[in-house]
């Protein structure tokens, strides 16, 4: 997917006058926010959770090394195959040559953000294959040939009605007079329709929400039971994960999943966990005669050690964007990529550069309600002002505006002359705004003015009249 | 018995929008720390604590500001702040930000242990639980980001507002939510900024309040200028003045009557 992430502005102004999204948006994360609080709200020890997760992660990435060849030993030793991929090429290569090996056709896959990123479809599309997302949201963005626009809800963005529309335009085979106008009756068709490719499928893609190291086992969870079918029916299972997502016990895998339900959906647990443990034993009733762990990298590994790397111990619960304001305005497409909101915003500079998303981590109020909800406290913030200070470093910020601000700091560092400066700014607009008590329009202050008046301060500073107070006691004391 | 202790000696960090904007704020802090038996200084050499800058991404002059402040405040018992924000800055930023300077992490950490959120600091720290102000109004409150997820500010200011006479307070649907100022966030994506101020104005709207307050000057002027623009009739405040008891300034974005300045 070609990123238009250095359009964002552009892009969010699009967003804002889009009308039909702009309802979507005025409702839907607010469902989210709502579980997530009741579910957090339910347990007791959810905050200790959340500081057992930061730990559980924070060593893992101290640790990597020696749990991701725990986990590929593991792999290895049920029959299964680990593929090392550094960056997306190697990856998509990976999983072709898996494809092409078994004589695959069509390849069915459960809801993955890691195959996005590597735009695995596009790839064996180009190479003659059939991918089909068998994922009910993914199914409909594919069918719309649209990216996600949330990371765990992908078609976020369309209403029920999107999705009617999407299904008669795409399921010709059906009577045309059917009615759909309920989720339920919606989620049936495409049960009816995948089903059939279910069967076809030579093999079949999933990402992993965790890979255990002491057992070689990943692990999805799904709501809809796709991923199971994806992974049992067809002869070939490939998972698609990132380095990030190993852990190192059973144990510490019940602990994401803890995290990870309520963050995401607000439930105690997904409807489907699902561990896959190498491919299909003697005696085994199903399950694939392969299975394959293509293991990438993808400039992770570049974050640790770096003060990026907190972003690593991230579970992709998508609460951040859920609970995020800029988000809420403008939602998914507008971050042009992969990864949308909050960690969107600190994941796709790292991915892309900032140079292509170097607006993201400027998009923000700093309000902090990512972080105070991140299951693994991570300080969303924080990071984006990291990025901001490698833009600063580069001379990337718009230039009015590190002037301005430049100018601003030349004064703050001058106390006599900032308080002379201040004093004369305060007068001059204090006089020219007090007939009405504010400003419609301002020079060099449109961005402020275009949409909101501008207050006129009182007319002089506090600090000239602290100083006239204080001269004035004194006189009164002599 | 009296109370023998020597007044507390309080150094007020005025801020930059206080100073520049709205000065009544700045002698509301005052007197509401002078009522609590406080002596309130206001060091000169203060300017800004730096904020702009540090979110800019330009640390220099974040760390450069936050030593002339560490400064400025140096032999204060206490440090009080008429804004979440700049408070959050100073006590949760500057210790970050000198952490590497062997002369300075020290000073910035003092600093920081001593920094207080003005309302937070009356209810706290002093114990204030009622400041005797009387406010005949409805009003709507609204938590400003930094002070209530980086300081823990949410209830002081509810407890001291349910003791001023007249005063209703008819809570904020979304309160928690950012208003969308965000510093340069507001100049830099106006249009996003507006989404924002626009969904805190019509709850804001829907509250059937006559009042709004809240306790950092950026969110006030952005929703202030956002209710005028709208032709709103509420007015705008910083708890501050309601409290103090000082509101004969008119409120924020509203015409001078008077020929004071
Ligand atoms: S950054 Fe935190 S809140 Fe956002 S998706 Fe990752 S784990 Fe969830």
């Amino acid at each position: 997917m070609q990123p238009t992430t250095h359009a964002f502005p552009e892009n969010a102004r699009k967003a804002l006058s889009d009308e039909r999204l702009q309802k979507v948006l005025a409702i839907a994360p607010a469902g989210f926010v709502n579980r997530r609080k009741q579910a957090a709200d339910r347990l007791p020890e959810f905050e200790a959770l959340r500081d057992q997760g930061r730990d559980l992660k924070n060593h893992v990435l101290a640790n990597l090394d020696t749990y991701l060849e725990a986990f590929e030993g593991k792999v290895t030793e049920q029959g299964g195959h680990v593929h090392w991929c550094r960056t997306d090429q190697e990856a998509r290569d990976a999983i072709l040559g898996i494809c092409r090996k078994v004589g695959a056709k069509t390849v069915t896959k459960g809801k993955s953000m890691i195959s996005e990123e590597i735009g695995i479809n596009d790839h064996l599309e180009a190479n003659g294959l059939t991918p089909i997302e068998t994922d009910l949201g993914e199914y409909i963005i594919q069918l719309r040939r649209e990216p996600p626009s949330h990371i765990i809800a992908p078609a976020f963005h369309l209403s029920k009605a999107d999705v009617e529309g999407t299904f008669r335009q795409a399921h010709t085979d059906l009577p045309a007079d059917r009615v759909l106008d309920e989720p339920k009756v919606l989620i049936a068709e495409a049960r009816q329709v995948l089903r059939r490719k279910f069967q076809q499928a030579d093999v079949g893609i999933t990402g992993a929400n965790i890979m255990v190291a002491e057992t070689g086992s990943t692990v999805i969870v799904t709501n809809e039971g796709n991923g199971d079918l994806t992974q049992i029916l067809p002869r070939v299972h490939v998972v698609i994960a990132t380095i990030d997502k190993v852990v190192p016990t059973l144990e510490d895998a019940a602990l994401v999943l803890r995290l990870l339900a309520r963050s995401a959906t607000g439930q105690e647990a997904s409807a489907y966990t699902t561990f896959s443990t190498g491919p299909r034993r003697p005696g085994d009733l199903d399950g694939p005669e392969e299975f394959h762990v293509v293991l990438l990298d993808n400039g992770r590994s570049a974050l640790l050690g770096t003060e990026f790397q907190d972003v690593l111990r991230c579970i992709r619960c998508g609460a951040c964007m859920n609970h995020c304001p800029v988000y809420g305005a403008v939602g998914g497409h507008a971050y042009g990529w992969v990864y949308p909101g909050p960690i969107g915003s600190v994941m796709q500079p790292a991915l892309l550069g900032v140079k292509e998303a170097g607006h993201l981590p400027n998009a923000s109020t700093f309000c902090g309600r990512c972080e105070a909800v991140c299951p693994m406290r991570i300080p969303l913030p924080k990071m984006m002002r990291h990025w901001r200070e490698k833009e600063f470093e580069q001379n990337l910020q718009p230039a009015a505006m590190s002037r301005g601000l430049a100018l601003w700091g030349w004064f703050a560092r001058r106390p006599a002359l900032y308080h002379a400066a201040t004093k004369m700014a305060a007068r001059a607009l204090g006089m020219l705004g007090r007939g009405k008590g504010r400003f419609a329009r301002l020079p060099l202050a449109q961005g402020w003015t275009r949409h909101r008046d501008m207050p006129a301060p009182e007319g002089r500073t506090f600090q000239q009249m602290w100083a006239e107070k204080k001269a004035a006691e004194k006189k009164g004391t002599r | 018995m009296a109370d023998t202790r020597p007044a507390p000696r309080v150094g007020l960090f005025v801020t930059c929008l206080v100073d520049v904007y709205r000065p009544t704020v700045g002698f509301a802090a005052v007197k509401l720390l002078e009522d609590a038996g406080c002596t309130v200084e206001v060091p000169a050499s203060q300017t800004c604590c730096g904020q702009p800058a540090f979110n800019a991404g330009d640390r220099a002059t974040a760390r450069d500001l936050a030593r002339s402040t560490i400064a400025a405040f140096e032999g204060f018992d206490h440090v009080v702040v008429p804004s979440g924000s700049c408070a959050g800055q100073i006590r949760k930023h500057y210790p970050e930000l000198l952490a590497d300077d062997p002369a300075w992490a020290a000073r910035a950490q003092h600093l920081s242990a001593r920094t207080h959120e003005l309302v937070s600091f009356l209810t706290d720290v002093l114990g204030v639980t009622d400041t005797g102000a009387r406010y005949d109004g409805t009003i709507t409150y609204h938590d400003s980001c930094s002070g209530l997820r980086e300081l823990g500010v949410k209830e002081q200011p509810r407890r001291l507002l349910a003791k001023v006479e007249g005063l209703t307070l008819n809570e904020l649907p979304g309160a928690e939510v950012c208003c969308g100022f965000g510093g340069t966030f507001c100049v830099k994506y106006p249009d996003i900024s507006n989404r924002m101020v626009e969904a805190k104005t019509a709850d804001i709207a829907g509250t059937k309040a006559d009042t709004l307050l809240a306790g950092d000057m950026g969110c006030l002027l952005n929703m202030a200028g956002k209710l005028k623009r709208e032709g709103s009739a509420v007015r705008v405040r910083h708890v501050a003045e309601v409290l103090a008891g000082v509101t004969d300034t008119p409120p924020i974005g509203e015409p001078i009557k008077s020929g004071r300045a």
